[in-house]
């Protein structure tokens, strides 16, 4: 490979270790904690994704390169246990992520129409954010509140019985945060 | 006594005792007694008198499952205890409760699992969406190490024992026991194959217990009362209480603590005041979404491990969903389907593409697509997809409700095709 197309398929994805960016002491002082309750780095690095994802908000190329290097794992093994759980976020997401449970107790109870109200009112459908950056819509399973069904998250907060004026209210209540 | 040891120190309008509270309310008496008098022996024989079945839906006995667990000089000298608290099953809403009303409860339950099998590290594997149970788990863990029930030599007990917290990073596939433990490495969530089994090399290679949080919370009662207590509980064959909740189209769905062997009639029409006006019963996945719809006829069942496998289903997380006439059963199980799809783990063949095809036939039959060849395809697809053909119990778990559903509402499937259409939607 040329140094041109060399150059120009690492700026596509970060995929080289000499890509890590450097991890914060914050973060580092973190992970470093973890290291004490796990017997070995593997349990660490899923560990470290999700300090890195509450600290940066999600997690880029670059800081799974970092992660890596730093616990001496190998990246695409990271980067397979990243993608395989839904709450760790491997694409940039917005400053609230909406947890909309669609599962069989809120489906019941008309979780379709509530999803459609949040997605024309903030023209966004599942994997999408909104064009202001407040919020990302996810999908999730079943989130063990049911008999208050439908119910989502919004970050870390639980809403129950939601019909379409508590969206509006919701949206207006994080928007203004 | 109580007769309702799960929940006696439960009101959701306040927030859980603190550890003086819960002391005073006979908290860790458990621990108090062990410290003093049993052996490990002593309460793993209890355990197994009790009789008490997990309570994550398998309904395997306890004591039996820890027996597996190596004892002895020549085992290895760490052992570890894992709880799951990665309640995910559709339509189960019982864990929550009572990490979010009593955490005091399942530290002590834990002490007691852990000290019965001598693992003096245990982890609680928390799904990362109950941000409310981590907290009040954290704050209750820190009471409990001050206090000396967590730690090095607690009670001089010459027993030492480790809490640690981990919040998962989500997939149902983590409830199942193996895919748990290869998350808790941090590996991709794969199930393993089995044997060996987690009782022998399990955590890194450890003995390794999991349980779930009911069954733990069960153990403070079976050790600080007894079993002749602890017997007198049930109205049913199987001991002890039960946490049964109602989820769906009922006048007051919630959560409650019922003797093992209450008539599911009473939880339905009792204690969740029936049906909502202008609904009727249709049917009900009796414990979440992997378990096999039952009629109104079964109503006078009993809420038992045994009386509702014989009527063909299962007894699982005791949480009940509940199907009415205005709901399309189609639809029903077509969500769960879609549920099952997309939680398959993608590493044995029949579920990674057998569960994304039956969920795409269920697209057709909401479409009005759906065809008799199609319906031939879900019906092979309960075969194909039972137990004995795939690598964990995820996809057997979904041929119970698309099995069932098959059978109880042939019609509407009938329906659907004819019309070409969804024939509840208006």
């Amino acid at each position: 490979m040329t140094d041109q197309n060399l150059k120009r398929s690492n700026n596509l994805i970060a995929s080289n270790v000499t890509q890590a960016r450097k991890l914060t002491a914050e973060e580092i002082s973190e992970i470093e904690h973890e290291k004490t309750l796990y017997p070995d780095n593997r349990a660490v690095g899923l560990e470290a994704l999700k300090i890195v994802q509450k600290l940066q908000g999600w997690v880029s190329d670059e800081s799974l390169l970092a992660i890596a290097s730093y616990l001496d794992l190998s990246a695409s093994e990271l980067e397979g246990v990243a993608t395989f759980f839904n709450l760790i976020y491997r694409k940039q997401v917005g400053k609230n992520v909406m947890l909309f449970c669609d599962s069989v107790s809120c489906w019941i109870m008309g979780c379709d129409d509530i999803k459609q109200h949040i997605s024309e009112a903030l023209e966004i459908d599942y994997g999408e954010t909104s064009k202001d950056g407040d919020f990302t819509l996810l999908p999730v399973p079943c989130l063990g509140d049911c008999d208050r069904a439908p119910v989502m998250m919004v970050g870390p907060d639980l809403h129950r019985n939601l019909t379409p004026e508590k969206i509006n209210e919701i949206i207006l209540e994080y928007r203004n945060k | 006594m109580v007769n309702n040891p799960l929940t006696k120190n439960i009101d959701m309008s306040r927030p859980p005792f603190d550890i003086a509270a819960y002391e005073a309310a006979e908290g860790y008496q458990s621990i108090r007694k062990i410290a003093g008098t049993l052996s490990a022996d002593d309460v793993l024989q209890q355990v197994k008198d009790s009789g008490l079945k997990g309570r994550g839906g398998a309904g395997f006995p306890t004591g039996l499952k820890w027996s597996f667990v190596p004892s002895g000089d020549n085992t290895p000298a760490q052992k570890y205890l894992v709880v799951n608290a990665d309640e995910m099953e559709p339509g189960t809403f019982k864990d929550r409760l009572l990490m979010e009303g009593d955490p005091h409860l399942l530290i002590e339950g834990m002490f007691i699992a852990a000290y019965t099998i001598q693992a003096s590290k245990a982890y609680i594997f928390l799904r990362g969406e109950y941000t409310k149970s981590e907290l009040i788990l954290k704050k209750a863990i820190g009471e409990a190490y001050d206090k000396g029930y967590l730690g090095k030599n607690i009670l001089n007990s010459g027993f030492d024992l480790d809490i640690i917290l981990h919040t998962s990073a989500g997939r149902y596939i983590c409830g199942e026991e193996t895919a748990l433990l290869n998350a808790l490495e941090g590996k991709r969530a794969t199930p393993r194959a089995k044997p060996p089994f987690p009782q022998v090399s399990g955590l890194w290679g450890k003995p390794t217990i999991v349980n779930n949080v009911e069954t733990i919370c069960n153990l403070p009662g079976i050790i600080s009362y007894g079993n002749e207590w602890y017997h007198g509980l049930t109205k049913g064959d199987d001991h002890g209480t039960k946490l049964c909740g109602v989820s769906g189209k009922v006048k007051n769905p919630g959560c409650w603590e019922l003797p093992m062997g209450t008539p599911i009639r009473d939880l339905l029409e009792g204690f969740a005041g029936g049906m909502q006006e202008g609904s009727e019963l249709r049917g009900f996945l009796p414990g979440g979404g992997s378990t096999d719809f039952l009629l109104p006829e079964h109503l006078d069942l009993p809420l038992d491990y045994g009386a509702i496998g014989k009527a063909g289903s299962r007894l699982g997380t005791g949480t009940m969903i509940i199907l009415d006439d205005k709901t399309c059963p189609v639809g029903m199980v077509g969500n769960l389907m879609k549920f099952f799809a997309q939680e398959s783990c993608g590493f044995c063949t029949p579920c990674r593409d057998g569960l994304p095809w039956v969920d795409a036939i269920f697209k057709d039959f909401e479409a009005g697509r759906g065809t008799e060849k199609d319906l031939a395809i879900l019906h092979d697809h309960v075969d194909y997809l039972g137990p004995g053909r795939t690598f964990c119990a995820l996809a057997p778990g979904a041929t119970a409700p698309l099995g069932s559903g098959l059978k109880h509402f042939k019609e509407d499937f009938e329906q659907h095709i004819k019309e070409k259409r969804c024939p509840y939607r208006a």
